[in-house]
């Protein structure tokens, strides 16, 4: 499925992120269903931007489905990862933080 | 269908092999090395194929306590399709029962024969021995005339290893369409890791092919989410999050892409063997309290359980890149990730990463895995079994044998 920026995958209508097909710098533009926002800082393949405005505590879809939820208020256009998404079930490990985060949920 | 799609080396209980594999065991660590100067004897520079279908292999159990899975898979192993003879090696004072593990490759109808490395006179007469015991068994097998296959007595699995954020949207989707021309030929093909499809439970489920069975399921994967989360942590690891995935059930997501649409017709626990084409689950989670560790500590662990099922081969999608291949069956490795295809062209079958470049579609990358599964299964050799790769890996587990609803063709 297409979004309106070719370096963007939208995997599913109701997701509210996008998955990094080209790697961005820091500062390069990206359309966002017809906004042009600049990314904050470098972002590599795979990685994931907000697609809209999401609250902290509101569910993050991807491929349709609940991959976890917001544990900051994310601003469009905003790298999603483990300083603002957490697990519904496991907690993630990250090498920097140890246990970034445990699961509330499980 | 094409009855002779395939070729293949027929065994005596009907199943047909697409390698010709002299399997060398060790019975614990302490016989690994003697095991490894015989199987050396025999190795191909790292770059050559394999000159003719046989080879010979490397597989093992390194405990020296009785564990019954390891026995069911070591029995598994050694009589998998493509296997045609065994040569176990043992220390002597081991716990693993040889006696009982060559009769029953012997009632398979392969030559198999125990070195005893306490009663052949150490290190060096047991690998002179070991090694004319391979040779004229090596050419045994060269002279075997494989017969035609059909599609329908394949069996393939799929694993993914050093997922990334791509592996989802590229290579797992890719392989997944691959499983459904497979299957929709009368192939059985097995997806597995139940820790890596937390969340996904309830989707798969409503593919079961009895409610009984999506029950199971359901179960299977509540016991995997039990397991990890007494562990500490999932089956995430940090180059995952380095990918850009952030949560186990993401992971989960872009893995359970990986099996495709077809309806799920079962569920295998290691070394259950698919009753009938379509589509497994394989429960790799032991049963029971937590005991001797994680589930599976790398993805060779996961890869000899499902060759354990009778996978002839295995699809491995890979965003990070991974480089293994595997003993017994050989591995076909779809990288996920363009960047990654770039760097490590050598070591990778598939671009499926191209997907995100716009040079290619999901349905040409997957037509293109089933493709080349199908060369593969008639001999050509893949990039990591041209480059020597035969990873094995065998460690403690518990399982209870499945019940009645997981295989509802078996009842």
């Amino acid at each position: 499925m297409a979004s309106s920026d070719l370096r963007l995958v939208l995997l599913a209508p109701d997701d509210n992120c996008l998955v990094v097909a080209q790697a961005l710098r820091a500062e390069d533009r990206v359309n966002i269903d017809g906004e042009s926002i600049a990314v904050a800082k470098a972002i590599g393949v795979g990685h994931k931007l907000a697609r809209r405005a999401i609250a902290r505590g509101e569910k993050v879809l991807k491929y349709g489905a609940i991959i976890g939820t917001a544990s900051a208020p994310i601003a469009r256009g905003e790298h999603i990862h483990t300083h603002n998404l957490e697990s519904d079930y496991l907690p993630t490990y990250t090498l920097e933080a140890g246990r970034a985060f445990v699961a509330k949920h499980a | 269908m094409n009855a002779s799609e395939l070729r293949g080396y027929l065994r005596p209980d009907g199943r047909k092999g697409i390698r010709n594999v002299v399997a060398v065991a060790y019975l614990v660590e302490c016989a690994h090395h003697v095991a490894r100067e015989i199987v050396g004897r025999f190795r191909e520079p790292v770059g050559n194929a394999p000159q003719s279908g046989s080879a010979v292999h490397l597989i093992g159990f390194p405990g020296c306590y009785p564990n019954a899975y390891a026995d069911r898979m070591m029995r598994r192993l050694c009589t998998h399709p493509n296997v045609g003879a065994v040569l176990l090696v043992s220390l002597g004072c081991e716990s693993f029962n040889r006696r009982k593990l060559e009769e029953h490759i012997r009632a398979s109808g392969r030559p198999a024969a125990t070195l005893v490395i306490q009663e052949s006179g150490g290190t060096r007469r047991t690998i002179a021995r070991g090694a004319e015991w391979v040779e004229e068994w090596l050419s045994e097998l060269d002279a075997q005339v494989a017969v035609p296959m059909a599609l329908s007595e394949l069996v393939v699995g799929t694993v993914c290893g050093g997922s990334d954020g791509t592996s989802g949207i590229t290579a797992n989707p890719a392989m997944g369409r691959a499983f459904d021309f497979l299957i929709e030929r009368g192939a059985a093909c097995i997806f597995e890791e139940t820790g890596e499809l937390v969340g996904c439970e309830h989707h798969m489920a409503r593919r079961a092919a009895t409610p009984a069975l999506g029950e199971e399921i359901i179960r299977c994967v509540a016991k995997a989410a039990r397991y990890y989360a007494t562990l500490g942590h999932g089956s995430f690891a940090v180059g995952n999050a380095d990918g850009g995935l952030t949560t186990q059930e993401e992971k989960s997501l872009g893995a359970y892409a990986k099996s495709g649409a077809a309806r799920i017709a079962g569920l295998l626990k290691p070394g259950d063997l698919p009753p009938a084409g379509g589509l497994y689950l394989l429960d790799v989670v032991p049963d029971g309290e937590v005991r001797f560790g994680f589930p599976n500590i790398n993805d060779n662990a996961e890869i000899a359980e499902l060759i354990a099922c009778g996978a002839h081969l295995v699809f491995f999608s890979t965003g990070r890149g991974s480089v293994v291949g595997s003993a017994i069956a050989p591995v076909i490795k779809v990288c996920a990730n363009p960047e990654t295809y770039r760097k490590l062209e050598d070591d990778m079958d598939v671009d499926a990463g191209r997907i995100l470049e716009g040079r290619g579609t999901l349905d040409e990358v997957g037509r293109e895995v089933y493709e080349l599964a199908l060369r593969v299964a008639r001999g050509a050799p893949t990039k990591s079994e041209s480059l020597g790769h035969q990873e094995f890996i065998l460690t403690y587990k518990t399982f209870e044998p499945a019940g009645p609803a997981c295989l509802p063709a078996a009842a």
